[in-house]
């Protein structure tokens, strides 16, 4: 056996990197000193600086999780037409900067060439922001790059044009945490079904107390099954919300029948004419039908059919249901109100109607 | 031999696993990532190939079972905790090759700058190192290079590391931060997004790389109101550019505007949407602003993009408290300090004292697993903001309590201090003119 240790390099604790080294030189002549913008057409943005400087931002959709193949072919573009600068959008869009109008349209044409769809902007419909799923999720209910890729390619036109009521923002979770957050439209796995619980595998796997404590409606406990101890859930009590999985993975929250689908919708980040706001149920219980989801995308489309003929201008999706009530939302969607719809979760009272207004 | 070839110096021939659900994902418009596995799984003579086509079968094999096949575990690099999430396969029998399919989170510089020659080298030392696979970004901000085994970890991490680039957050730390693209090329920035990020995150790596806080804990910056980088949903602090004076009114685009537009959708799609009534269109054609009304919501502004814009005496707003679902039901960040101004050398150093101030109170102060969102609704705001060094402000609330149920023996002290505060401010107001 050998003595010699191999001492593994000290890091470099560098932290978060200097962007200005990356950036293209018009952006960072005018760092802080631009003047106005307009979109010339969708998937391009123009800046005018105080400098006089113009520059124009082309953007392209992109799947996210790309092969070194893609991203050498997206610095091959970059190089050829953006001066060897890009960046990314939140929601991995990617953009290229040129300083030369008389590029935008071959760098478009050259995107096109390789099967980026140029977009995003404006009245769009923008990439999915999405999480990992079964790619690679330890506690995934579907999978997300695979899904959202069949919802983009139903929504592909809806993303190269500019033709929505205002942006729409469509996000999808693989599990109830929602890691893909709010959105106009959210797809987000819901659980109908207590965990399955391995009682031989708990006490081994999962650190009891932390898990006890994990539940937000205290449905675990402590017990002894077949002499091993482990947990138990009060099934009658339990909301299937899978908050227990991720610290114990015996008790499994996922079934390839009780995993199933939910929609909601109006959830805004933007503090534009109103407040931020949360996405509210839409539809329940709809199957988990990877890779294509044909009947969850049935009723994405029908919700963003609804908004797109009936919402105006500016109106993002949960100010256009301000407007048009909840009543008429569920009949221009062909969806049914339920009793699940009236949330019962801490301050749920401050979602219900108390006043004499009503919408027919 | 050296760490990471094949021992016979080949690649082991493989048989290639089907994957009928996911090539069903091939057709279509939009780009395919099972497009992008294939290139890696079938890229000859690449060490990576062996990995993805496991990767692929594994995939393949979750669409038929609906079923998530990754575990958790332990994997972390020299010196540090944290910024691995590590990943072994529940049915490494069937698909060996990718048992260990790591991921390192990465840090982003601010804004999501890149030149193709730093990709370049990212792929370069991914293919090497990993799986070929990166995902430009997470939800989290990071850049993930997806696809690791454990032996190699260490390896791509230093050559990430080499090239100028650390680790991300994992676990219960400091996270990786967002900022929108902000001052390099947006006139609505009111503040310098990625000086900001930088400051506050580099002052507390620490926290980032060994973590030890009672849960997550982080920060995003968007330089206006339309918080592109969903800072108030998202982050337990959220850093939002605003304004203190009138927004700016160039009226002859205004008018420009007007006829362009007319004078109907012109009232439809601004005046009435303003959400309090701060806007009127004059008899000709130019705009009035009751500035004292407007809220900062940059509705107009988003429309008449080159008739108005934020005012000059510009900083941001720090709204604290928001997350995600876990465990008590989401939350928004609640408004901390409606107005901090942010130019000066010194305005930074201040925001990212107050920074460390609220991660040394959540670490101080939370229970495990809890957000700083779910302590301040344990404690009240009030000893929140005791503790954090911060008055009292209208702008925190929607309207003042409606409950009676408080003790308020010492509201007459309490009332002092706010007509103190004023009168100091007002005071400070006249020194400044």
């Amino acid at each position: 056996m050998s003595t010699e240790r191999v001492v593994p390099r000290t890091a470099d604790e560098v932290g978060v990197p200097d962007h200005i080294q990356y950036m293209h030189p018009t952006l960072v002549k005018n760092h802080g000193a631009w003047d106005w913008h307009d979109r010339p057409r969708p998937g391009v943005l123009h800046h005018v600086a105080k400098s006089g400087d113009e520059v124009w931002t082309v953007r392209a959709g992109t799947q996210r999780q790309m092969d070194v193949y893609t991203i050498r072919t997206l610095c091959d573009i970059g190089d050829d037409y953006a001066d060897g600068h890009i960046r990314f959008t939140t929601r991995s869009n990617i953009e290229f900067m040129v300083s030369d109008e008389a590029k935008v349209e071959p760098l478009i044409a050259e995107l096109g060439e390789h099967g980026f769809p140029v977009g995003g902007t404006g009245a769009s419909v923008s990439m999915i922001s999405h999480t990992q799923g079964w790619l690679h999720c330890d506690i995934p209910g579907t999978d997300a790059s695979g899904v959202v890729k069949g919802l983009m390619d139903m929504l592909h036109h809806e993303f190269v044009d500019e033709q929505m009521p205002n942006r729409l923002r469509i996000t999808t979770s693989c599990c109830q945490i929602n890691c893909g957050g709010q959105g106009d439209i959210a797809i987000n796995v819901q659980y109908t079904k207590p965990p399955k619980i391995n009682h031989d595998l708990v006490a081994n796997v999962c650190e009891r107390p932390a898990v006890v404590a994990r539940c937000p409606v205290a449905a675990i406990r402590p017990a002894m099954v077949n002499g091993k101890p482990t947990l138990e859930v009060d099934e009658k009590k339990c909301i299937c919300c899978g908050a227990c999985y991720p610290p114990c993975p015996p008790m499994q929250i996922n079934g390839d029948d009780s995993t199933k689908i939910a929609i909601w919708v109006g959830g805004k980040h933007s503090n534009a004419r109103t407040k931020p706001t949360f996405h509210k149920l839409a539809v329940a219980n709809l199957p988990n039908n990877a890779p294509h989801w044909p009947e969850v995308n049935a009723v994405v489309k029908r919700i963003v059919d609804a908004y797109k003929a009936d919402a105006k201008h500016w109106e993002r999706m949960g100010e256009w249901i301000d407007r048009i009530g909840w009543n008429r939302f569920f009949d221009m969607t062909e969806l049914a109100f339920t009793k699940h719809h009236l949330d019962t979760w801490t301050g749920a009272r401050k979602s219900m109607n108390m006043s004499a207004h009503i919408h027919f | 031999m050296k760490d990471g070839e094949p021992h016979d110096g080949k690649v082991e021939e493989v048989e290639i696993h089907p994957t009928p659900m996911l090539d069903q994902l091939e057709d279509g418009p939009w780009p395919s990532f099972v497009t992008g596995l294939k290139r890696l799984r079938d890229s000859k003579g690449e060490k990576y190939a062996p990995m993805m086509n496991d990767l692929m079968g594994q995939l393949n094999h979750s669409y038929e079972n609906r079923k998530g096949y990754w575990k958790g575990g332990v994997v972390s690099v020299y010196g540090y905790g944290g910024g691995i999430i590590p990943r072994y396969s529940e049915v490494a029998d069937k698909f060996p090759a990718s048992k260990e399919f790591h991921t390192l989170r990465v840090m982003p510089p601010p804004g999501f700058h890149y030149t193709t020659t730093i990709l370049r080298k990212m792929c370069d030392l991914w293919e090497e190192h990993g799986s070929g696979l990166i995902a430009f970004h997470g939800q989290s901000g990071d850049i993930m290079f997806q696809g690791v085994s454990t032996e190699k970890t260490q390896g791509a991490f230093d050559a990430l590391n080499k090239i100028g680039f650390d680790l991300g957050g994992a676990g219960p730390a400091l996270r990786t931060a967002m900022s929108c693209v902000g001052a390099a090329r947006c006139e609505q920035s009111c503040f310098d997004e990625a000086r900001a990020h930088r400051g506050i995150i580099n002052n507390l790596l620490d926290e980032m790389h060994r973590p030890s806080l009672p849960y997550k804990f982080k920060f995003k910056f968007s330089g206006c109101g339309n918080d592109c980088v969903n800072a108030i949903h998202r982050a337990d602090f959220a850093v939002i550019g605003t304004w203190r004076d009138d927004m700016k009114v160039n009226q002859e685009e205004v008018k420009k505007h007007v006829a362009k537009v007319g004078r109907k959708y012109m009232i439809d799609t601004v005046i009435s949407m303003c959400p309090t009534r701060a806007l009127s269109l004059n008899d000709d054609d130019t705009l009035d602003v009751d500035n004292k009304s407007c809220v900062r919501c940059m509705h107009c502004i988003n429309v008449m993009t080159k008739a108005l814009s934020p005012g000059d005496d510009r900083g941001a707003s720090i709204l604290i408290g928001g997350k995600r679902s876990l465990k008590v039901g989401d939350m928004m960040g609640i408004m901390i300090k409606p107005f901090i101004k942010l130019d000066t050398d010194e305005d930074y150093e201040a925001l990212e004292e107050f920074a460390e101030e609220c991660v040394e109170f959540f670490a101080d102060n939370a229970l495990e697993h809890e957000r700083v969102g779910e302590t301040i609704d344990r404690i009240g705001l009030p000893s929140f903001l005791e503790a954090v060094g911060v008055e009292a402000d209208p702008n925190m609330v929607n309207h003042p309590r409606t409950s009676s149920y408080v003790r308020t023996d010492d509201f007459d002290e309490e009332a002092a201090k706010w007509f103190e505060r004023k009168a100091t401010e007002a005071g400070m107001t006249v020194a400044g003119e």
